[in-house]
């Protein structure tokens, strides 16, 4: 039988807020234990939430973001359950009315081509602290530092269909909120974690299979790959003669698999109501223009821009756009060098294959856009060939040139690269090398002229080799064919 | 002076003719006489305090007293103090030493106040007899047999017995009201969010309120004005300017309208305590105001709804008492759920565990729309009663509660408990003001009448019991064992 997987995705993205969303302690990450985690992070007796401005205006950024509905009035409700990390017995998050309405995301696949995912709601609400295991003897320790840390929880509609179609959500997901600046969408630091609710169908069946739900999945690799063994595991089932059960599972990375943590008979129930201490959030027409005024350009619009402005392919104008770093130091490039295509080659080729092999994030670069951009610049107007700017590039990537924008130009200059542009001298270089190779132009004379093409290479080289890489190869390949030619 | 108002103490101290170390040593000394009769007090804070007089006594001889300056008062143990025990009248909290201050207790430090201590409670503000106090019951100073009220039972007596002349306390249903009556004393409970909640311990959030005991309504309003106002820390404290509630205390009643609800004189009502209500409507008339009669026709829902709204929000405010981080745990857990369980079977009394346990449910999958749902909904008809009745009269009278103050140990079923609100716990669901004055006895035993208008209408409920004090003088009457003691 065909399978068809049903995927939705329920996305936590930590708020880059200064402060706690119910309290004024900080949200760094890192810090001692419990030294960030005051009086109302602690839930002591008589303490009350107040509710951070910021994480609001954040979280209605994102519901912009994704041209979402935003209702007028949101309310924070209290999920009640006991656990020894969460201080006050219950998690405040927003359950039945969430800050940011229906809204949709726009995920680009392999092939370039992109789909809608809907976005169900986005809702705010305050993380739990860490129980720590081990170095306790036995016990348990509980660190409340993170506890209060706003979070905006993004449920997807069941709308994914593949892993990959996932992994591109998530990724979306993460470009929207790094690009609007409210996350620093570090997933190893928790500051993005994921469920995924997986289910099964035979193919053309409307009705959804029984879903379980993955929990805190937190790299997009593991997301695939938490997927891809729930879905073998679900159709192995059936197909055995089982049910799926409706259940919450872990992903173990080690493993490789997924473990039932617990069933739909063994859940909580949460007895959610509207938490009294907060009231509810009204949010007005002019604070949303506000706040859509100020939005920056997201990779959709970016995406389409790349595509219909600077001619890239939609693969090209996919990546670029793909996290806003990477997309600010193309443009910054290509306003340099004033060559978008130029600027797309070497930010996705020679830049992106030394970020790999060093294994950099492109902020973390140690050759800046206006560098490349000087670099490119002068393979535009001649000054040297590919090969001598491949050389210029490795040299600035290990720090010469002295770290100016025009690093490049001294580099050039160091090195003496600069391109022979001048007929009369790669002429006698040209005349050189036809003459110090009588055999090879005996085999040219003899050959089909078809076949001489490939042939002609080995003179360029010659050539090259004798100008040190500074010989203009085109005007080398140009004259090599003029004369051997005219030996024929 | 322990017999005195704050009117008249903060005379004295500005003239000279006592000092507030000597006052407070006197208080503090009728404390230790009496109060192992009365336990009144949780925690007796006499070095802070004489340190607090002393402090006050200093500011004044440089000139930089207020209205309140050295006036000693006490504080219900709901309030984080400090560095000072703060139970809640609870076993669980019994370990719990406050690192912070309330919003109000540090208002009223910042105006000079002299706190003597924190006083006894029903634990967590649950209980309409202050029997429910871990620190066993307070006694009515009026009649050692009798209960104070509850639960700001303690703050009543210590008031009335003449051992500070004010006391905070916090309303929920009832529980500034129904003591201030049995015990004889004035009580204020302000509009929901005139007063900050920031760190009086929550029981039922959107119904808590601290306000004012005293002996007077005028010093009702001295203290209302320094502890009223908007709070950046509790988000449901209005931010709505502050009068001064002294101000329109001498306002003649003349033209006043009163409206008596008909429910609140109907089956229930204790003849001693309708016929001295009834007494003091005719003093009213007699000082110009019209009386007649309005309907609050949902007054019958207010304690069942109360009884769903107030037990679910304290489920989950009580949720936070798991021996995890402070108060009470349970010695040698076996592991977290043992933790869990014993630290609070051991930590809470059985009222707290009923209401737990009822709020648990009616928050339930499958209940909560048939509970919570439902009474929110009465909750709303039962404010839309008064809002209506206030487009009528000016004010709505009525007795405080259904009898004068009850024998110690004689009322064992909890619902007849309940039922001892029955005047006061709508006006908590609706979020208005109501105040309590001494307007008679039955016995020994005082009856309070209760006055109440609309939202932030502090002021003139001040005005209206303060003309009523003036014209009578049940407020000044002191129980025996206050002059015993003198």
């Amino acid at each position: 039988m065909q399978w068809e997987t049903v995927i939705g995705l329920e996305v936590h993205v930590q708020l880059a807020t200064q402060s706690k969303i119910f309290s004024g302690s900080s949200t760094a990450f890192g810090a001692e234990p419990n030294t960030q985690a005051n009086a109302v992070d602690l839930g002591l007796p008589g303490v009350l939430p107040v509710l951070n401005e910021q994480a609001v205006a954040m979280a209605l950024q994102f519901g912009l973001g994704i041209n979402a509905e935003i209702p007028e009035v949101s309310v924070f409700d209290r999920k009640n359950y006991f656990y020894p990390d969460l201080p006050k017995g219950y998690q405040t998050s927003q359950m039945y009315e969430p800050i940011v309405g229906r809204g949709e995301v726009e995920i680009l696949l392999d092939d370039g081509s992109a789909r809608v995912i809907r976005v169900h709601h986005a809702h705010l609400e305050e993380d739990a602290g860490k129980s720590l295991h081990e170095d306790f003897h036995g016990m348990t320790g509980i660190d409340l530092n993170r506890a209060g840390t706003p979070l905006l929880e993004i449920v997807s509609e069941p709308d994914m269909r593949s892993a990959k179609e996932a992994v591109a959500y998530l990724r979306a997901i993460h470009s929207i909120v790094t690009y609007l600046g409210i996350s620093d969408g570090n997933m190893a630091e928790g500051s993005m974690r994921c469920d995924v609710n997986v289910s099964v169908r035979p193919k053309g069946q409307e009705e959804f299979g029984t879903r379980a739900e993955i929990k805190n999945v937190n790299s997009f690799r593991f997301v695939e790959r938490a997927i891809a063994y729930e879905v073998e595991r679900q159709v192995e089932l059936i197909e055995d003669g089982g049910k799926v059960v409706q259940e919450t599972r872990l992903y173990d990375p080690e493993a490789d698999e997924t473990r039932s943590m617990r069933t739909k008979e063994e859940a909580n129930d949460y007895r959610y109501f509207p938490c009294p201490d907060l009231l509810p959030v009204m949010v007005d027409s002019a604070y949303i223009d506000h706040l859509r005024e100020s939005l920056p350009e997201l990779p959709a619009e970016k995406r389409a821009r790349f595509q219909d402005e600077l001619g890239l392919s939609a693969y090209d104008a996919g990546v670029l756009s793909s996290s806003r770093a990477m997309a600010e130091y193309f443009e910054r490039t290509k306003d340099v060098c004033g060559d978008a295509k130029q600027a797309a080659n070497w930010v996705q080729g020679e830049l992106s294959g030394a970020l790999n092999r060093d294994a950099l994030d492109i902020s973390d670069s140690p050759i800046n856009a206006d560098q490349l951009g000087e670099l490119i610049k002068r393979v535009i107007d001649n000054t040297i060939n590919g090969k001598a700017a491949k050389q210029v590039f490795q040299a600035l990537w290990n720090g010469e040139g002295g770290g100016e924008n025009n690093s490049a130009d001294a580099i050039i200059e160091a090195r003496g690269l600069k391109q022979v542009t001048d007929t009369g001298a790669i002429d006698a270089m040209v005349e050189q090398v036809i003459a110090d190779s009588p055999a090879q132009v005996a085999q040219y004379r003899d050959a089909e002229p078809d076949k001489r093409g490939k042939m002609i290479g080995y003179f360029v080289g010659q050539v090259m080799k004798a100008s040190r890489g500074t010989a203009n190869p085109q005007q080398v390949n140009t004259l090599l064919k003029e004369k051997l030619d005219a030996l024929c | 002076m322990h017999d005195k108002t704050i009117t008249e103490i903060a005379g004295a101290l500005a003239a000279g003719t006592i000092s507030s170390r000597e006052l407070t040593q006197d208080l503090l000394g009728r404390i230790d006489r009496m109060d192992g009769q009365l336990n009144s007090f949780i925690t007796v804070t006499a070095e802070q305090a004489l340190s607090a007089a002393d402090h006050a006594d200093q500011q004044r001889a440089n000139g930089q007293a207020g209205p309140l300056t050295g006036v000693p008062l006490a504080i219900k143990d709901i309030f984080c103090t400090q560095g000072v025990k703060t139970s809640c009248g609870s076993k669980m909290l019994d370990n719990f030493i406050a690192p912070y201050d309330a919003t109000v207790v540090s208002k009223l430090r910042a105006a000079g106040t002299v706190s003597l201590g924190k006083t006894n409670m029903d634990e967590f503000a649950m209980g309409s007899s202050n029997e429910n106090s871990f620190y066993g019951p307070v006694k009515n100073p009026w009649d050692l047999t009798a209960v104070p009220g509850g639960s700001s039972g303690g703050s009543a007596a210590a008031v009335a017995a003449g051992l500070v002349p004010a006391a905070l306390g916090t309303d929920t249903g009832g529980s500034i009201r129904q003591p201030a009556a049995f015990c004889g004393i004035t009580g204020l409970k302000p509009t929901y969010g005139r007063v900050s909640r920031y760190g009086m311990v929550a029981y039922a959030s959107s119904l808590d309120q601290g306000g004012p005991m005293a002996r007077s309504a005028a010093d009702c309003g001295l203290l209302l004005n320094a502890i009223a106002g908007h709070d950046a820390r509790d988000s449901t404290s209005v931010a709505r300017v502050v009068p001064d509630y002294t101000e329109e205390l001498d306002a003649p009643l003349a033209g006043l309208k009163i409206g008596l609800p008909r429910e609140y004189f109907g089956d229930g009502l204790d003849p001693s305590v309708e016929s001295a209500i009834r007494d003091a409507i005719k003093v009213f008339e007699s000082l110009g105001a019209s009386v007649r009669e309005v309907s609050l026709p949902h007054t019958s829902y207010a304690i069942p709804a109360y009884y769903v709204i107030a037990p679910a929000e304290a489920s989950s405010n009580l949720s936070r008492y798991d021996g995890v981080r402070f108060g009470h745990r349970c010695d040698n857990p076996s592991d977290l759920i043992d933790l869990y369980k014993r630290s609070r079977a051991e930590g809470f009394g059985d009222e707290v565990k009923r209401r737990i346990l009822i709020g648990t449910h009616t928050l339930s999958e499958g209940f909560f729309d048939a509970y919570y749902k439902k009474a929110q909904q009465v909750r709303r008809l039962i404010r839309q009663d008064f809002l209506d009745a206030f487009e009528e009269v000016d004010v709505l009278m009525g007795p405080a509660a259904p009898t004068p103050a009850f024998d110690l140990g004689a009322t064992k079923d909890p619902v007849s408990m309940y039922l001892q609100d029955i005047y006061t716990i709508a006006i908590n669901l609706a979020g208005i003001p109501g105040i309590s004055v001494p307007a008679g006895f039955s016995g020994k035993r005082p009856v309070g009448l209760q006055i109440l208008g609309t939202h932030f209408a502090e002021a003139r409920l001040l005005n209206v019991a303060h003309q009523f004090q003036q014209a009578t003088d049940w407020h000044l009457r002191r129980p025996e064992i206050a002059e015993e003691n003198a």
